[in-house]
């Protein structure tokens, strides 16, 4: 059928990655090398070869990886069809996926140092569904990753099945930027990195230290070993004065700050440099990134909530974060995509109102929740660490010590009560409001009209009190309101189902 | 709209539902059995000094009363859904309540699924799914086939296209 028809050839084209990208993969795949080779010079060094034989086994282990590579690669081919792309993989195992254009949720395209000096990019189309990679192409020419994003918005939208010649035509006519509606300068990047303090670099460590623990001369963990080595220097540890001590420990906490500054500084500025959002005609497209640049477009329609967030600290300073929920994630680590990572209130509004979503105006009041929802969790687990305490002074004779069980439940009556203090809900014609945290406040608003199910939720003792948990469900993200009265969650409810009914939600999602 | 909706009485699952719970939930704890027969086997005959008969067993025995007659009839009682013009309402528990509301429009895909033990009922489970990450699928047990079937339909006519 396909060699008879050129009508069909033409809609469905198949294609092959970029053969350049081979090499990519193949040097950012070598640190991943280290541990074989490694293993297999250290399993022969008792033996009397030589040099010969390492220079031997390492040229094996990396022929070997870049042979599998490419035979990989000639066994991959992805197909575009009309009405989804299918990916075809695997040496013995063959898979061929098939992704249909109208679950994909965003495309995005992600280029690290050393593609961008090739001009490559590893595109990625995310649908939502199950985990992880839900397909991936590494590597491609970026001007593909750009052409088969257009077609598939295009094929999306049902829109005319346009042949990649019209596509790339399309791409060649296309308008030329505008300006961004929020950009970060290197000095904002820096400030963010001020505020992403991080001592993560201390568990890499540890876990690198693990790793090679085999080639270290002496045992990490070992505390003993460790003052052997200051006595070896000629210091002996009881000599030390107390001066010595506290200076040495401040010292060392100093230093602990400056690492952890450091590092957020480092991570922050590689990940966010040059960070630019645009508002496309469909959608928002984000692209950021030092050595690795991702560039990921998400369709406006798509956003089902928005969650403003801020810090303990940077709060005091007006800084806060927009993120958007929506079924794609953005990364392993984030669920919601952040449109913008640091930015004043009157930045973060208009971005938010791009995406159809309004923030808290004036006259909008926020309700505290019942504090009894609070109280009640508190008296339940009081009577256990009381038991400790009575038990300890009876019977174990612990005196004044025995009170030292109660330290627990006074911390998380602290804790609850300042949980608490900063919950507060609001709605009005289309939205709900939820502010919650202390430590790091956040504002969830979700457009009524987003929202998939409402649940009402009533425990034993809840039912008691007369109080009841309210949940949301939303696509990618998730609203529980608990601590309401009864009334009330039957309100909410009530007045969310009235906005949700008017509108069907296939046509919400595909109105502009 | 909201005292249509709160005020309306919940519809009944079939009365044959019980059966089927009663049904499944006697074959999971005849499994059960096993591991408790054998202990109070174990326990009589490996000792003299042995436990008075029925000390693992009759636990054992009042737990499968509970669970096997009492509980299929409590949650029955419990349970109810409401077909709305443009929602369903699905309610159950006592102890640990809980009421869903789920649009028409917002749902995704309908399944309707028969176990063995149900079939012999003619009766069927109902599960929505929606988009959303809480309560993504909600399932009504305890329907006629037939009604299970229509309700599907209803639902049905109310996607016009399934997007997301």
């Amino acid at each position: 059928m396909i060699e008879t028809d050129d009508q069909v050839m033409i809609e469905e084209e198949e294609h092959k990655l970029h053969p350049v990208g081979l090499l990519i993969g193949f040097i950012a795949g070598l640190p991943q090398l280290i541990l074989p080779i490694g293993a297999a010079i250290f399993g022969t060094r008792g033996s009397d070869f030589g040099t010969g034989i390492i220079i031997l086994i390492i040229a094996a282990v990396l022929f070997l990886s870049l042979f599998f590579r490419w035979l990989a690669w000639t066994r991959f081919r992805y197909i575009i069809g009309d009405e989804d792309i299918r990916i075809e993989s695997g040496i013995l195992n063959r898979n061929a996926r098939s992704i249909p254009f109208e679950r994909i949720q965003d495309v995005s395209i992600e280029q690290g140092l050393l593609a961008r000096v090739f001009g490559l990019g590893v595109v990625k189309f995310e649908t939502g569904g199950g985990k992880g990679d839900d397909g991936k192409l590494s590597f491609v020419t970026v001007d593909e990753g750009e052409r088969l994003r257009e077609l598939i918005r295009d094929r999306k939208e049902g829109a005319e099945v346009v042949t990649a010649e019209a596509a790339t035509s399309e791409i060649d006519t296309a308008p030329a930027e505008g300006s961004p509606i929020f950009a970060m300068d290197g000095k904002r990047v820096l400030t963010l990195g001020l505020f992403e303090f991080s001592l993560v670099i201390f568990a890499v460590l540890f876990g690198v230290a693990q790793q090679f623990e085999f080639l270290m001369p002496f045992d990490i963990w070992d505390i003993g070993g460790w003052i052997g080595i200051v006595d070896i220097q000629g210091i002996d540890l009881d000599t030390i004065s107390w001066t010595a001590r506290i200076l040495g420990t401040l010292g060392a906490l100093i230093s602990l700050i400056f690492v952890g500054i450091a590092t957020g500084l480092i991570r922050t500025f590689l990940r966010e440099y040059g960070f630019r959002l645009d508002r496309t005609a469909k959608g928002f497209r984000r692209r950021r990134g030092l050595t690795t640049l991702t560039d990921v477009v998400m369709p406006v329609h798509r956003v089902q909530a928005a969650i403003v967030q801020t810090g303990f600290i940077r709060k005091r300073f007006g800084w806060h974060a927009l993120k958007f929920v929506s079924l794609a994630q953005d990364s392993k680590e984030e669920a919601s995509h952040v449109v913008a990572p640091l930015a004043r209130a009157d930045e973060i509004w208009p971005i938010a109102k791009e995406a159809k979503i309004s923030g808290p105006t004036e006259e909008l009041t926020f309700r505290k929740l019942e504090f009894r929802h609070w109280l009640d969790h508190w008296l339940m687990i009081l009577p256990f660490f009381l038991a400790g305490t009575a038990s300890l002074y009876f019977f174990a004779g612990a005196g004044i010590r025995s009170a030292l069980p109660l330290v627990v439940p006074l911390l998380i009556g602290m804790f609850g009560w300042l949980d608490w203090r900063n919950k507060s809900h609001a709605r009005d014609k289309n939205q709900i409001y939820f502010r919650q945290g202390w430590w790091s406040p956040q504002i969830t608003i979700a457009p009524q009209m987003k929202i998939q199910s409402v649940e009402i939720k009533q425990g034993p003792i809840a039912r008691l009190r007369g109080l009841a948990e309210l949940e949301f469900g939303i696509a990618g993200g998730s609203l529980e309101i608990s601590g309401l009265k009864l009334a009330d969650a039957l309100a909410i409810r009530a007045d969310a189902l009235s906005q949700i009914v008017k509108i069907d939600f296939a046509e919400v999602n595909r109105a502009d | 709209m909201e005292d249509t909706e709160e005020s309306a009485a919940l519809t009944k699952l079939h009365p044959d539902h019980v059966k089927v719970t009663r049904i499944v939930a006697s074959i999971w704890m005849l499994l059960l059995a096993i591991p408790f027969v054998i202990a109070e086997v174990a326990q009589t005959l490996g000792d003299e000094r042995a436990l008075p008969m029925g000390v693992v067993f009759i636990p054992w025995m009042i737990l499968a009363i509970f669970i096997v007659y009492r509980l299929p009839l409590r949650r029955y009682h419990f349970r109810g859904f409401d077909m709305g013009a443009d929602r369903i309402r699905i309610v159950r528990g006592y102890l640990f309540h809980s009421d869903t509301i789920v649009p028409f429009g917002r749902i995704q895909h309908i399944d309707v699924d028969q176990g063995p033990i149900q079939r012999r009922y003619n009766l069927a489970t109902l599960t929505v799914h929606t988009a959303g990450n809480h309560n993504s699928t909600v399932s009504l047990p305890g329907l006629l086939h037939e009604d299970a079937i229509a309700m599907r339909e209803e639902i049905r006519s109310h996607i016009r296209r399934e997007s997301l």
